[in-house]
């Protein structure tokens, strides 16, 4: 057998993840046709209900807002060789420190409320990864686990505060007080009348600003480039003289606060207070959108936008056809990290053995063999 | 406090330290062998569901706990095939199949059953039943060691006794077999098994194999004998703080057992201690919820003696071309 040769680059980052999802959109396509739902109807009604007018869309929108931050936090520490499961929790934290800024300043404006904010929030949520990442650089603690026990910390010590320390005294419900309007993040709709009731808020375009600085961060920076190197080759960036300890700890900080400006979107754009577990599951959507657009911005925001799309088409999906229930979208959302993230190899030797036959050696060997005389 | 009180948390402790206990044991042999399992949550949860389902129609505990069984080997046996033999990212796969069995259950149980994702309740027979040792009924007049076999080691599901049998069991099977051996030495240097001429793919997957069985066992335990039904997302959390209970007892059978107990006494007294006050300060009961996770943070970290686990772990082996 000849050897392996790799896939083109368009093939490696366009064809295989495409065969992937529709693999993943096959299987799901087998449990709507498994509980007898006609699965085409139900793409038609995902596709409309995300897509086909302004609400929808809006939702589309907003909903992508939420997965960019965190696909964006998933993808950085990968890049360093790092997995951070832990962008629920750091959402999660991230959002006291939004909800700290915006209740003490709600009264002037947001334009002023907004940047702190961000500051806080990041500020938060990079708190909560630079701990595991200080743990598996200083006392070689894997990252993995500690991020997912940070989780059940997070969500613990949320629930201790929005019940005991932040709950108001008027309010039965375990969440803090509401921001003031003047203190919110303006509605898209306010603008554009096309976006209907949508909650989709200016945060997307912090979201857009967030693709571009970790672009820049990753390709076109010093820091960027050591990090590759960490994440390739650990031993060679240590010869390297780079201090890998160090390039943990500062990626794990900045994965932190990309998955900690969610709570931008969520508690300053649309719920304007904290809530108990506002951030439902999105850290790890985060890792599907990673995986798919693979841990590069361009994807990552059409993985965002593409599961935001299946997030607001599965709630309509629920109301149009009966049987279903928002829980197809996870399950979806399941199908997709493990064909694309998993399952990654299913295709890739096949795909390359297909290239193959299409490259120069093939050529001439096939010439080769055809033009050979029998043998006696 | 009573012995009566004390007996009362001790008998909890035993109850909610069992699933934990089986699915830590399940971890055992997958890790053991070489292959991180952050997906025992998902597993047990699969198997809740489906030994609760099955349970309600056919009104057999024992079927449903086939099912469950039969459920989470399939799951394995997935997650198996992305792990081990498409050599993919055995932690991505766990995550994959948690989020896969969380979307599943819910989704089915809305879908067959139209009950908010729980299954209809059991029939009886439909689950397990508490079982009476002999003599415990003559032996409970006598005080505390009577009344301790009477009331903390008799009258429990036949789940609870496998699970602490499984114990002395996996320690035999592990330390004292060729197979234990092999399961060991592919978890912590699989290339000297390779040379040895012995299969690293065959070994991995009968370890995660045992991993399936047990972890369907475990999330049985749940719907049809703890329970009565299957519940949404009625594991909460356990197949992470059984990964925990897993590190903490730095991948050993016996000290796995304390670990769960432990880590069962404190969900017990968390139950207990709603409100309760200590010293005139009220313990947020969040704190002990969190304990676990705080003290498998604090251990791996060190701080609390080192938890080094299997040499191999997390990478899937590949023959040298």
């Amino acid at each position: 057998m000849s050897a392996r040769r790799p896939l083109p680059r368009w093939a490696d980052i366009a064809l295989l993840p495409a065969i992937n999802l529709l693999l993943a959109f096959l299987v799901s396509g087998l449990v709507v046709l498994l509980v007898g739902q006609n699965p085409l109807h139900a793409i038609q009604v995902i596709i409309y209900g995300a897509f086909g007018y302004g609400d929808g869309l809006g939702y589309t929108l907003y909903y992508a807002t939420n997965f960019i931050f965190t696909g964006l936090a998933v993808a950085v520490a990968a890049h360093a060789g790092l997995f951070n499961i832990g962008g629920d929790g750091q959402a999660y934290v991230a959002g006291l420190g939004a909800i700290i800024v915006a209740l003490a300043l709600d009264q002037t404006h947001w334009l002023l409320v907004l940047p702190l904010a961000v500051m806080a929030s990041a500020a938060f949520g990079g708190f909560w990864a630079f701990v595991p990442g200080w743990l598996q650089a200083k006392r070689g603690s894997h990252v993995v686990i500690t991020t997912i026990m940070f989780n059940f910390i997070a969500s613990a010590l949320m629930v201790y505060l929005l019940n005991r320390v932040l709950k108001t005294r008027t309010n039965m419900a375990p969440e803090s007080d509401t921001i003031e309007v003047a203190g919110r993040l303006p509605q898209l709709r306010q603008f554009i009348s096309f976006f209907g009731y949508s909650p989709v808020n200016l945060s997307i375009v912090i979201a857009v600003l967030a693709l571009i600085g970790v672009y820049i961060l990753i390709w076109h920076t010093k820091f960027g480039y050591a990090m590759r190197v960490l994440g390739a080759n650990p031993t060679a960036s240590r010869y390297a003289g780079i201090s890998n300890s160090r390039m943990i700890m500062i990626t794990m900080a900045i994965s932190g606060a990309l998955a900690g400006m969610m709570a931008i979107n969520e508690v300053l754009g649309v719920q304007n207070r904290l809530v108990l577990d506002f951030v439902a599951g999105a850290g790890f959507v985060g890792i599907a959108v990673a995986l798919m657009g693979r841990n590069h911005p361009v994807g990552i925001a059409l993985a965002a936008i593409l599961f935001g799309a299946l997030y607001q088409g599965g709630q309509e999906l629920q109301f149009v056809i009966p049987g279903i229930t928002r829980e197809m979208i996870v399950v979806i959302q399941a199908l997709v990290i493990l064909f694309t993230g998993a399952m990654e190899g299913l295709f890739r030797p096949s795909l390359e053995r297909a290239f193959m036959l299409f490259s120069p050696e093939q050529k001439a060997q096939a010439i080769a063999v055809s033009t050979a005389k029998p043998e006696a | 406090m009573d012995i009566a009180a004390i007996l009362s948390i001790l008998d909890a402790t035993i109850r909610l330290s069992t699933p934990l206990l089986l699915a830590c044991l399940a971890g055992m042999y997958s890790e053991r062998a070489g292959i991180f399992d952050i997906g025992l949550e998902g597993k047990m949860l699969a198997a809740a569901f489906a030994a609760g389902a099955v349970a309600a129609i056919t009104g057999s505990a024992w079927l449903g706990l086939l099912a469950g069984m039969a459920v989470s080997l399939s799951t394995t046996l997935l997650q198996g095939a992305a792990a081990i033999t498409l050599k993919g990212n055995q932690l991505i796969a766990g995550v994959a199949i948690n989020m896969l069995a969380a979307g599943m259950t819910t989704f089915l149980g809305q879908t067959w059953f139209s009950q908010g994702g729980r299954t209809p309740p059991l029939q009886p027979g439909g689950r397990f039943e508490p079982i009476t040792l002999p003599f415990a009924n003559e032996l409970a007049g006598i005080p505390i060691l009577g009344q301790i076999y009477a009331d903390l080691i008799s009258g429990h599901y036949i789940l609870v006794y496998i699970a602490f049998i499984m114990v002395p069991v996996t320690a035999f099977v592990l330390y004292r077999t060729r197979f234990g051996l092999r399961l060991r030495a592919v978890g912590e240097n699989p290339k000297a098994v390779d040379t040895a001429g012995i299969s690293v793919v065959k070994q991995r997957y009968q370890a995660i194999i045992i991993t399936g069985l047990l972890c369907g066992v475990a999330g049985a335990y749940f719907s049809i004998a703890q329970g009565s039904g299957f519940g949404n997302n009625m594991t909460a959390g356990k197949g992470y703080i059984a990964l925990a209970a897993l590190i903490f007892a730095k991948w050993k059978p016996v000290p796995a057992m304390f670990t769960c107990l432990l880590f069962g006494f404190l969900d017990a007294l968390q139950i207990r201690l709603q409100g309760a006050q200590l010293g005139g300060v009220e313990i947020p009961v969040q704190a002990i919820q969190a304990l676990p996770y705080v003290l498998t943070v604090i251990l791996l970290a060190g701080f609390i003696g080192k938890a080094v686990g299997p040499k191999a772990g997390g990478v899937a082996y590949t023959k040298e071309r």
